[in-house]
């Protein structure tokens, strides 16, 4: 059994620690991306509804925040699509 | 001024509970006035771990519920000195721990102690939360195996967003990486994760590698904290890691695969050429 083992060991080329290291580096990094947006983005995003809603009508889904990141810098990005019956019943 | 450590690890059965009475331990053994807590409820086994289950009589959550005190709730080691228990509580869930409970506790601890360690249970749930809240320092339990690193990698993000220290903007919880179950003869022959595979892919500061050892179930089955076991392999790793973490500069032992005979070779039961 031994002696089968060593055989085996040496024609073993396919070396599995190194498919699981490869399989971590590539999931991890994944599961980083997604889980770097801070806490608080959801709760800014609602406030942030709130607060435009008072002014203009805006549903759930016209804003959108958004945290990226650029080197050192992290960039937050806030999109507002403002529907336009809303501006021309301001005027 | 006394140190809260969590030890953690995501994932179940990779040697929490082993790590966390081992180190406690060896911080006793150094001197150190320590003091380990089992947030496990419902499924304690700290107390059976370290050999005083039949002494158990008041818990964890007896105490934050103030159905007893903190002296009747801590169970004194009979084998070292400096050494307490706090069991969990087998009968309730783990909805019975409160955040101000576990800091009022805590609290209460750090009058006395020189270190208060944490035995964090497995998943990311309330229990697991609360064990790292307070935690000054971490460490992180990984074998060397997928979906423990992984679950490692998760439960760092978890420290690094979640604890006291990372919600009021205090200097982050110190991260340590204890590598357990390693074998460095199936590392050899490229069938395991090395221990540069896991500190690259993790990136902290590796405390320990406690090599894997038939001695860590000999010390569960008698219960007896296996930093004890003078001749093993592994309580000698546990020493050292303690060691390291009193801030000593420890090299790390037990890490390359032991060369064997060519009788060992031919007819040892694992088959296991170095």
């Amino acid at each position: 059994m031994s002696i089968m083992n060593y055989i085996r060991g040496i024609c073993n080329t396919n070396k599995t620690a190194n498919v699981a290291k490869e399989r971590l580096q590539i999931i991890i990094a994944h599961e980083r991306s997604q889980n770097r947006n801070p806490d608080y983005l959801h709760r800014l995003q609602q406030e942030l509804i709130e607060v435009i809603a008072k002014y203009v009508e805006v549903e759930e889904d016209q804003v959108r925040v958004q945290l990226d990141r650029i080197g050192e810098n992290s960039i937050l990005e806030l999109n507002i699509t403002i529907p336009e019956r809303s501006l021309a019943a301001q005027d | 001024m006394a140190k809260i450590i969590v030890i953690t690890s995501g994932k179940g059965g990779v040697g929490k509970t082993t790590s966390s009475a081992a180190v406690a331990t060896g911080l006793a053994l150094r001197g150190y006035k320590t003091a380990v807590i089992d947030f496990d409820v419902g499924l304690r086994n700290l107390d059976i771990i370290m050999g005083c289950e039949r002494r158990v009589v008041y818990d964890f959550v007896n105490v934050i519920n103030k159905e007893a005190s903190l002296k009747q709730a801590l169970i004194k080691d009979k084998r070292t000195q400096n050494l307490y228990i706090l069991p969990a509580s087998q009968t309730r869930d783990k909805d019975a721990l409160t955040q101000e409970g576990v800091g009022a506790v805590l609290e209460e601890l750090k009058q006395e102690f020189d270190y208060i360690l944490c035995d964090s249970p497995a998943g990311i749930e309330k229990g697991a939360l609360l064990a790292m809240y307070y935690a000054d320092s971490a460490i992180i339990v990984t074998n060397p195996e997928v979906s423990s690193v992984r679950d490692s990698d998760r439960i760092l993000g978890i420290i690094a967003s979640k604890t006291r220290r990372a919600e009021l903007g205090l200097p982050p919880v110190t991260e340590h990486l204890l590598l357990t179950r390693y074998s460095p003869t199936r590392v050899e022959k490229g069938e395991m994760l090395s221990i540069q595979d896991v500190k690259e892919i993790l990136a902290i500061p590796l405390l320990g590698v406690i090599p894997e050892s038939e001695s860590v179930l000999r010390a569960s089955n008698t219960g007896v904290p296996v930093t004890l076991d003078e001749n093993s392999d592994a309580g000698k790793a546990y020493r050292d890691a303690v060691g390291r973490l009193l801030g000593e500069d420890i090299p790390h032992r037990f890490t390359t695969a032991q060369k064997k005979g060519i009788f060992q070779k031919l007819f040892s039961r694992e088959g296991a050429p170095a």
